[in-house]
């Protein structure tokens, strides 16, 4: 009876019975498997190549640019490095300047899982919305954190960037993707600059709707001029909680 | 002032207390992020032997944080207390580790020395010391507070029951509350953290929770985790706020890029006191910290991140809480990278804030890009329940859906107890029993009619709850 009372009203793990005052066998094994797959999204393998032949069918150049974070482990140590630029990248993106109105990067972030799965269908849907737009080289970035954006941006001289990365994997939602999108990037630019949707997966905010919401903001960013705090989603697409702006950048970024 | 010393033939040396400290500190990551961390095993070492010759007076001379610049410095100076700090005033650094070890040493002479401590002293001395030790000296440290119940008397463990929902649904919030209470848990406080910080919000939860914990004669509190800000319109606007909540740091500025200073929690302090609502006890004020917090708003001074939180716990005695505790594995890996770092700074906290007077708690926690998993939080919670932590978080399932990291669970506290014989407050140990949720000698009873009706009565449907039943 509390059984069904109590988890019809939360998804928390309530009402879970025990044994002796312990959690039951089944229960104990239930969390091992969310605990795995979210472990296994943050060590998952990204896969650039892969990334950029699914991408291609869109008609922009694609160009990889990692960050200064050679690998996992020192990406989880030095997030400061996950937001500059590896060696030579910086080079090659300037190589592509041009007259942008906006570039997009796609990038692991803390969950290879989530780009790999919701970036493309994402961008399916996304770049219908952005017709007349002058759109850059998309680029494709490993072991990146959000602020990279800004020195992407900077090097290919675009007016704007929407970054696509995986979020920090929660234990029921290893593959969510986070959008970040800040008007005149560059670097030094702080968190409150940027406007975020997040929470983008099939049991969060569905592709569809978050292409909505973010060709909205890039609408109203482009009009105004500035991103962040003082641009308030006003798009109307539902589907998700409000996580605009950048709810608590320290925890996603 | 400058240290050097020499170890088989390399000489080291560090130019200020600061440094000193920082290079004495056990190895973690967010000291390397900060580019203060020893960069060798042996420069750690030489650095403990310094400091285990720096006189306890020397930092009442050399401040980490200069005073002019600091209100958080300015307390902890103004606030020392000589008397106090006369017992351990001609020791130095070592001799202060052993002096805490040795027999002589017990609850009373430590609760007298409380005052006379700075958080600077406190945290130098935990860098000398073993996790054992911390454990010990911690272990003896006596602190009680009460509002309705009265926490950290021996052999007892308390819980705060945190009913976390993403979409702050009252129902969703209620079910976990009722699935907490059904397993003995909440005798700290019911604490809620809010999604969104509003004070509709905010009032709608506390009436809620207020309603239940008077329909039921609960002997606890309730709590809503807001900004400090937000609870102060809620109380003027007659919502019924037991304790104020706030999350501190060891530096003016980065309790600044918390919204916060000193002003604004003794005026907090002061509203709460003035609703009167405690029954055995007037602590109200309940504040959370955590290693790192300092580094990440660029606040930190210089000051190695475990010196950093030791300077919070200043914060905190300030106000006279009833509860302090470390969140101590939110933060994530880039300030403590794995389970063993995650355990040495849980074990630090609680013994600094102790020492300092505090009735700390700790919340056990890790991320899932910590190298850490529930085997490092088990053995993170029965170290700090050897130690005589005041109380820790119970989350359902320990996954709380609404934060998205792990914490602890019901079902651990109810381990915790039982593994070491501990009990929760008095007062809501007799209310458990008189409901008939536990049996005398603590465990949860096989069956029960305990809040049978507190589902209807919340709005979660109109079927009668049998709790407590095994699988």
């Amino acid at each position: 009876m509390e059984k069904r009372l109590f988890q019809a009203w939360t998804s928390a793990r309530v009402a879970m019975g025990r044994t002796g005052g312990s959690l039951p066998c089944r229960e104990r094994l239930r969390f091992l498997v969310d605990h795995a797959r979210a472990r296994d999204a943050v060590h998952a393998v990204f896969d650039p190549p892969g990334l950029a032949v699914e991408l291609e069918g869109h008609g922009l150049p694609v160009m990889y640019a990692p960050s200064r974070a050679a690998d996992r482990q020192v990406y989880l140590q030095r997030p400061d490095w996950g937001r500059q630029l590896g060696e030579g990248a910086r080079e090659r993106l300037e190589g592509a300047r041009g007259d942008y109105d906006l570039v997009v990067v796609v990038a692991d972030g803390l969950s290879a899982e989530a780009t790999h799965r919701q970036a493309p269908p994402l961008l399916e849907a996304l770049f219908p919305l952005l017709r007349g737009w002058e759109l850059g080289p998309l680029v494709i970035s490993s072991q990146a954190r959000v602020a990279l954006e800004d020195e992407i941006g900077e090097a290919l001289g675009a007016r704007a960037v929407l970054m696509l990365l995986g979020e920090r994997p929660g234990l029921g939602s290893p593959d969510s993707l986070g959008a970040y999108l800040v008007q005149g990037p560059r670097r030094g630019n702080s968190d409150a600059q940027r406007n975020c949707v997040s929470n983008i997966r099939p049991a969060g905010l569905p592709v569809e709707a978050a292409a909505q919401r973010i060709a909205w903001l890039l609408g109203e960013a482009r009009r105004l001029g500035f991103s962040g705090v003082d641009l308030k989603d006003e798009s109307g697409a539902g589907g998700g909680l409000d996580f605009d702006p950048c709810p608590d950048p320290g925890r996603l970024c | 002032m400058r240290w050097s010393t020499k170890i088989a033939g390399r000489r080291y040396g560090f130019g200020d207390l600061k440094s000193l400290l920082a290079k004495a500190t056990p190895h973690r990551s967010g000291d390397v992020l900060a580019g203060l961390a020893a960069e060798s095993a042996e420069e750690r070492v030489a650095a403990q032997c310094l400091l285990a010759d720096v006189p306890m007076r020397h930092f009442l001379e050399e401040c980490l944080v200069p005073y002019e610049e600091d209100e958080v410095t300015r307390l902890i100076m103004d606030r020392h207390d000589v008397g106090a700090f006369a017992a351990v005033a001609d020791l130095s650094v070592g001799e202060f580790r052993d002096w805490l070890l040795a027999y002589e040493t017990d609850g009373e002479v430590l609760a007298a020395l409380a005052a006379g401590l700075t958080p600077e002293m406190v945290a130098a001395v935990s860098k000398l010391m073993a996790n054992q030790d911390l454990i010990l000296v911690a272990s003896k440290c006596r602190v009680v507070t009460r509002f309705r119940s009265t926490m950290g008397l021996p052999g007892r463990l308390s819980v705060r029951l945190q009913p976390n929902h993403p979409a702050d649904d009252l129902r969703g919030i209620a079910a976990s509350i009722l699935d907490g209470l059904l397993l003995g848990c909440g005798d700290a406080v019911i604490g809620i953290n809010p999604a969104t910080d509003q004070v509709s919000t905010t009032c709608a939860m506390l009436e809620m929770m207020d309603g239940l914990i008077a329909r039921y004669e609960i002997p606890t509190q309730s709590c809503v985790l807001a900004h400090v800000t937000t609870q102060l319109r809620a109380m003027e606007q007659g919502a019924p706020v037991d304790l104020v909540f706030q999350s501190i740091a060891g530096s003016e500025a980065a309790q600044a890029s918390f919204g916060i200073d000193l002003a604004l929690l003794g005026e907090a302090r002061e509203a709460a006191l003035s609703l009167k609502r405690g029954t055995l006890g007037n602590e109200v004020m309940y504040f959370e910290t955590g290693q790192g917090s300092a580094l990440s708003a660029g606040a930190h001074h210089g000051v190695d991140q475990q010196t950093m939180e030791a300077r919070a716990y200043a914060v905190a005695r300030e106000f006279s809480p009833l509860l302090v505790n470390t969140v101590v594995g939110f933060i994530g890996p880039e300030y403590l990278y794995d389970g063993k770092q995650i355990v040495r700074a849980g074990l630090e906290d609680h013994f600094c804030g102790k020492l300092l007077g505090l009735p700390m708690g700790c919340d056990v926690c890790h991320t899932n890009h910590a190298e850490a998993d529930q085997d490092d939080m088990d053995t993170l919670l029965t170290l700090l329940g050897v130690a005589g932590c005041h109380y820790i978080m119970g989350v359902p399932g320990a996954d709380d859906i609404m934060l998205g990291y792990q914490s602890s669970s019901f079902h651990d506290a109810h381990y915790l107890r039982q593994v070491l014989g501990k009990r929760p407050t008095p007062e809501f140990e007799s209310w458990l029993e008189a409901q008939g949720i536990t049996m005398p000698g603590g465990r949860l009873a096989s069956s029960t009619r305990a809040l049978a009706e507190a589902p209807a009565w919340l709005g979660l449907g109109s079927g009668v709850a049998t709790g407590g039943g095994e699988q």
